[in-house]
């Protein structure tokens, strides 16, 4: 994790928490994360914690190094949990929920392939039959370690097959002191990178375990404006939306300015795009007719052409051949609803990656007052057996902390009390550090949204996303390619061949101008949305978030935080705006808008750290707002701001007055 | 009580400014006080006034490198101006004032500052007129101004400003090749009506044709890319030229027509407008000195010299003749093409073609309607007749709040037409009835016309420019007399509409049937009054 954006945890070794909670928060993910800023921000007594050493969950983004880690972490059995005799700490009329203090199930099928010069120049231009002996190896090796960790991995397919036909080593082994000699640039063509550059500009990298992207007008952009939590983070636009098509990648063009500027379109093609997707904005009859048919036979019937029904089903909508018409028709609406907010893509994409997003929301949880300690879990819950309520929980230094809520992450339930889709679903994921874009273009500096569409019927589509460095989660020189889909197979049987076919694994053919792989990651996780609402065996009083589910927005999530926060404060409002610090006066004579004070001097209430007895809310607040003032201002605020009323300008048509 | 407070400041800043400048104060106290007022409201002209007379004194006491800090420090302060209001007029001008007196101006600054402002708001006029002062100051090359157009309609092909400087740099960059005339087989380069200087090459006008064929086919609703469209079809302004001479021997006139109305200096002879109240006419009469060239055995020939374009015409008038004339016809000069250009036909009808396959996809947009009649006309105006007269009936029925300019247009289409039909005909006879015409135009080309009929359109009134019927007004010996109909419902009914005819004096017959002025008492003899030529009235 970035440290400059590290939330301010209580730092607190040897001192206890507080005993008394009004909600114990578990895991720091999306969701969780929502959550706790809601309830810190009406006031409520927040703890929240992960028993992990990063921020995020499995909505974590990473630098290299750290990714490395992380992989490694993965791989470690995990130890057997030694049950501790809490029954000290147990009173009358009570009984104990253990909760698991590992998550073996939600990643699974890792595997690490670096095609980076390591070696000696000699050693670059590798066989292909040469290296497919040693790849098998390291496969074999791999999952092995894999398949003692989890059990459940079993579903989706052993991977120790026979595909890997490129080189591969296991990373980790030559993880932080990199012991390869430093790069050596062999191809004066092309500047490669070496795995000592990757390793050594890791800090750099910022390498998401989700992707997703942010509809601009989807809920969390809703809920990150109206909570004010927008001003701790930083936005780019998607730039374009392409498609793989034909065998090759072509840009889509959805706003008005593309349909305009495509080349590919004939201007009647761009005329019949356009009109389609002004008339599919309106309900009509014919679009009533087709109700319950798929929509690609909707878009058929509409005379558009083959190239244009491609675009409007698969980058467009985003939908499978056989999706309902009534369905297509929403999601594209939905589309280019989006479109236009913010720029020329329907998407947002926070820079430093996705991993940003829940810990801007612990930051305002923080500022709130909510307390905040990594590597610190919850043993188990103390249930009422009356009332079937969780009184208080017992931390993981033995502390019995009382609180009237319990929110946490499902991967903290053991299995037998969750309720899950059977068979449990999941996502393949594959990240690719790459060095060229998939689709050269001046400027190079673009964000791309790539769909691919199933290879085979029925097979998985592929939402692939292209981040260059202008996103700070990659060095310059290097791309970020995210590609995720419904698992059906193993995350490498799901996506290499679509990695293959866009990508070069191998030495640089004369003509081959794909982009050359420098290092991929591929691994299963297990799909948010397979959890259920309701029905497990938790107290009533217990809420379980899902981890990331397969969605390109977080829609999902955003509407299951809420939920949960109806549940708990039934009565309060869902994040309401934050005062802006520079409303705030602190001394009290000056007129001051009086709501926000008020606001701001109950956050300041519940910002009690043990460490500061003293009731110095002024302190407090300034200190909050210091922080905010010195971290943000300068490098994000500015800027955020003026995505926002970018946005405001596009609504309103007003205009923007000219940066500094 | 915040804001009160602010206000009190602000309005006693207000005062102490105006107090300094009438004591004739220019300090740097004063350019602190209007910075501060000017911060909070930069659309305060007066303090802009005072600053800039405060910086004048400044220069004359400050040394240059002082001077240029000042300045600079107030393009600072203008910036933030700017973000107060972008569209602050006070604030750019102030700003290309600062900018022309700057000792060392830095143009690629200022460029850039238009850069960003334009990327914020494509449609900021203000930053448009100062690009284009910092363009014209520092040189920017026409061609860099161009792709920046490229740019901006790339991002937003909404807006005119954009389009508009792209047709202001076409010309200079690509400029027509004069030698190549882009009419092929008319008259010779000399007789040509078409200046080259404002016209874009054909290879670059092919590539525009496409780039705004983009533009309307991806939005047809947007006007301002047809705007542009209209421009590329369009030609430059015709010539000023003498378009014909006419001399009648018995009237001892000279009648001149001019291309475009003209404002005539006389030089030797009294040179009359056609009516009174034009200044600028394109048709004067210059009534010859009694017995010049009254008799009829003898042969004159006039020279019209026009001083001013260095032009002159000759008109001979033959012994026995009694009227002469040497003109260009409006055939021979394809006036009325004229609201487009005489590309190659192919070109032309190539557009024609692309337009018509977007109204089949939109059969009901009214700004493609347009200009499918306009290509129709510039092509084959008597040709596609029926089919520009159907296009413009679907135009009056879906924009119907144009009806009345669609019906004019319309008119205007018709009179045209019907010249061409007149000229080919080589007749004097203009008769244009039942044709729903709602307005008169081109009445300098009937110069000649001896016989007009109007029956049965829905004329409003006659146009003050009827009088330049007067100068076709000649005695042939024989019978001559202009038969002239109005026929419609209410529409003449009052004397005061047939005062346009009184400038007519040759008109003999007039047939008024039909009209309501036929109803009012003693008509007869009112009109008797106001026409007296007319020794046949038909009522």
């Amino acid at each position: 994790m970035r440290s400059r954006d590290s939330v301010p945890a209580a730092n607190m070794a040897a001192e206890e928490l507080p005993s008394d909670f009004d909600i114990v928060i578990l895991g720091t993910g999306l969701a969780e994360s929502v959550v706790a800023a809601a309830c810190s921000r009406v006031g409520q007594r927040v703890l929240h914690l992960d028993r992990r050493s990063h921020y995020a969950a499995n909505w974590a983004s990473f630098t290299f190094n750290g990714l490395l880690t992380w992989i490694e972490e993965q791989k470690e059995e995990s130890k057997p949990e030694k049950i501790e005799d809490w029954s000290s700490l147990v009173e009358e009329g009570e009984e104990l929920i253990h909760l698991s203090n590992s998550d073996p199930a939600s990643i699974t099928n890792l595997q690490v392939f670096s095609y980076t010069s390591e070696e000696e120049e000699a050693d670059e231009p590798n066989t292909i039959e040469e290296e497919k002996a040693a790849g098998e190896d390291a496969v074999k090796e791999s999952s092995e370690t894999e398949s003692a960790g989890s059990k459940e991995e079993e579903d989706a397919g052993p991977a120790e097959e026979e595909e890997p036909a490129e080189t591969e080593e296991e990373e980790p082994e030559a993880d932080q002191p990199p012991t390869s000699p430093p790069s050596n640039q062999s191809e004066p063509v092309r500047k490669k990178i070496s795995h000592a550059q990757l390793v050594k500009e890791g800090r750099r990298f910022n390498i998401d375990l989700v992707s997703k992207l942010l509809f601009s007008r989807g809920s969390l952009v809703d809920l990150l404006i109206k909570s004010n939590v927008s001003r701790y983070a930083e936005f780019k636009n998607v730039t374009r939306i392409l498609t793989y098509r034909h065998g090759n990648i072509e840009q889509v063009p959805c706003s008005r300015a593309d349909v305009f500027a495509s080349r590919q379109l004939s201007v009647v093609e761009k005329r019949k795009l356009m009109r389609f997707l002004t008339s599919c904005m309106e309900e009509t009859e014919e679009q009533t007719a087709y109700s319950g048919r798929p929509y690609s036979e909707f878009l058929r019937d509409q005379q558009l052409g083959e190239s244009l029904q491609h675009f409007l089903l698969h980058s467009i909508a985003m939908v499978t051949e056989d999706t309902p018409t009534e369905e297509g028709l929403a999601s594209t609406r939905h589309f280019l609803r989006c479109l236009g907010r913010y720029g020329n893509t329907p998407f947002l994409f926070p820079v430093y990656g996705l991993g940003e997003i829940p810990q801007c929301f612990c930051r305002m949880s923080a500022v709130f007052g909510g307390i905040y300690c990594l590597r610190h879990s919850v043993h188990c819950l103390i249930v009422d057996k009356d009332t079937n309520r969780c009184k208080a929980v017992i931390d993981s230094r033995g502390q019995r902390i009382s609180c009237s809520h319990v929110v946490l992450e499902d991967s903290y339930l053991d299995a037998d009390r969750k309720r899950t889709a059977t068979p449990p679903r999941y996502l393949s994921r594959a990240v690719l550090i790459t060095d060229a874009s998939v689709l050269p273009s001046d400027p190079d500096q673009q964000i791309s949204m790539v769909t691919v569409p199933p290879t085979t019927t029925g097979g998985p589509s592929v939402k692939m996303v292209e981040l260059s460095s202008s996103t700070m989660t990659c060095i310059p020189g290097t791309y970020l390619v995210h590609l995720t889909c419904q698992s059906v197979g193993s995350a490498h049987e799901d996506l290499l061949p679509v990695v293959t076919r866009i990508f070069r694994t191998t030495e640089p053919q004369e003509e081959d101008r794909r982009p050359s792989v420098l290092w991929c990651l591929y691994f299963n996780m297990a799909d948010g949305s397979a959890l259920e609402v309701e029905g497990h065996r938790v107290p009533s009083n217990v809420y379980v978030c899902s981890g990331p589910d397969g969605a390109l927005g977080h829609e999902h999530t955003i509407r299951q935080a809420e939920s949960i926060f109806q549940k708990i404060l039934p009565e309060e409002e869902f994040c309401p705006p934050a005062p802006n610090p520079e409303d705030i006066i602190y001394d009290g004579d000056n007129a001051s808008p009086g709501e926000d004070r008020a606001a701001v001097e109950n956050g300041g209430n519940q910002e009690e750290n043990q460490e500061k007895e003293g009731n110095q809310e002024e302190n407090q607040e300034k200190e909050g707002n210091q922080e905010e003032n010195q971290e943000e201002n300068q490098e994000k605020e500015g800027n955020q701001e003026n995505q926002e009323k970018k946005g405001d300008q596009e609504e309103n048509g007003v205009n923007q007055e000219p940066e500094e | 009580k915040e804001r009160e407070k602010k206000l009190q400041i602000y309005v006693a800043a207000r005062d102490a400014c105006f107090t300094k400048r009438k004591d004739g104060v220019f300090d740097d106290e004063a350019l602190q006080l209007t910075q501060q007022l000017l911060s909070s409201n930069p659309d305060f002209a007066t303090l802009w006034n005072y600053r800039r007379e405060i910086l004048l004194h400044l220069e004359t006491v400050r040394n240059q490198d002082e001077v240029q800090k000042i300045y600079e420090a107030e393009l600072s302060f203008l910036e933030s101006c700017l973000k107060v209001n972008p569209k602050s007029y006070g604030s750019w001008h102030h700003r290309g004032w600062v900018s022309a007196r700057l000792p060392r101006p830095d143009w690629a600054r200022e460029l850039s500052l238009c850069d960003r402002c334009l990327s914020l708001d494509d449609r900021n006029f203000h930053c448009w007129d100062y690009r284009r002062m910092v363009v014209k100051m520092s040189g920017v090359p026409v061609k860099q101004e161009l792709d920046f157009t490229d740019r901006l309609i790339g991002s937003n092909f909404s807006n005119y400003s954009s389009w508009h400087y792209r047709s202001t740099l076409l010309p200079l960059l690509h400029p027509q090749a004069p030698d190549t005339p882009s009419q092929c087989g008319n008259p010779p380069p000399s007789a040509s009506p078409q200046t080259h200087f404002h016209r874009v090459c054909e290879e670059q006008l092919l590539k525009e044709y496409e780039l705004v064929q983009n533009a309307f086919f991806t939005d047809p609703n947007d006007q301002s890319a047809w705007f542009y469209y209209r421009w590329l079809l369009g030609r430059a302004e015709r010539d000023e030229m003498i378009s014909c001479v006419y001399v009648s021997r018995e009237e001892e006139r000279v009648a001149v027509a001019f291309s475009r109305p003209v404002n005539a200096q006389s030089v030797g002879v009294e040179w009359q407008s056609v009516h009174p109240h034009f200044k600028n006419s394109p048709v004067w009469i210059c009534s010859l000195p009694p017995g010049t060239i009254s008799d009829v055995a003898n042969e004159h020939n006039l020279t019209v010299h026009w001083t001013e374009k260095h032009s002159h015409r000759d008109c001979a008038l033959y012994t026995g003749r009694s009227e002469s004339w040497c003109r260009d016809t409006a055939t021979d000069l394809e006036l009325f093409r004229s609201e487009l250009s005489v590309e190659k036909t192919s070109v032309l009808q190539s557009e024609l073609q692309s337009v018509r396959q977007l109204q089949e996809l939109e059969p009901l947009n009214k700004w493609c309607l347009l200009t499918i009649i306009l290509l129709m006309r510039a092509l084959d105006p008597l040709g596609y007749e029926k089919e520009t007269l159907a296009h413009f009936q679907t135009l009056k029925d879906v924009d119907s709040m144009r009806s009345a300019y669609y019906s004019d247009l319309c008119s205007k289409f018709m009179i045209e037409n019907t010249i061409l039909k007149m000229e080919y005909a080589e007749v004097r006879v203009f008769s244009i009835s039942d044709r729903k015409l709602t307005t008169l135009c081109h009445l300098d080309q009937l110069l000649l016309v001896t016989h007009i009929n109007l029956s049965s359109n829905q004329l409003q009134q006659l146009p003050p420019q009827f009088a330049m019927l007067q100068c076709l007004e000649v005695r042939i010996g024989t019978l001559f007399f202009l038969l002239f109909f109005i026929n419609l419902n209410s529409e003449i009914s009052t004397l005061a509409d047939l005062q346009p005819l009184a400038s007519c004096p040759k008109l003999k017959r007039l047939d008024l049937r039909g009209n309501p002025i036929t109803q009012t008492t003693n008509a007869e003899a009112e009109l008797a009054g106001l026409l007296p030529s007319v020794t046949d009235l038909l009522l």
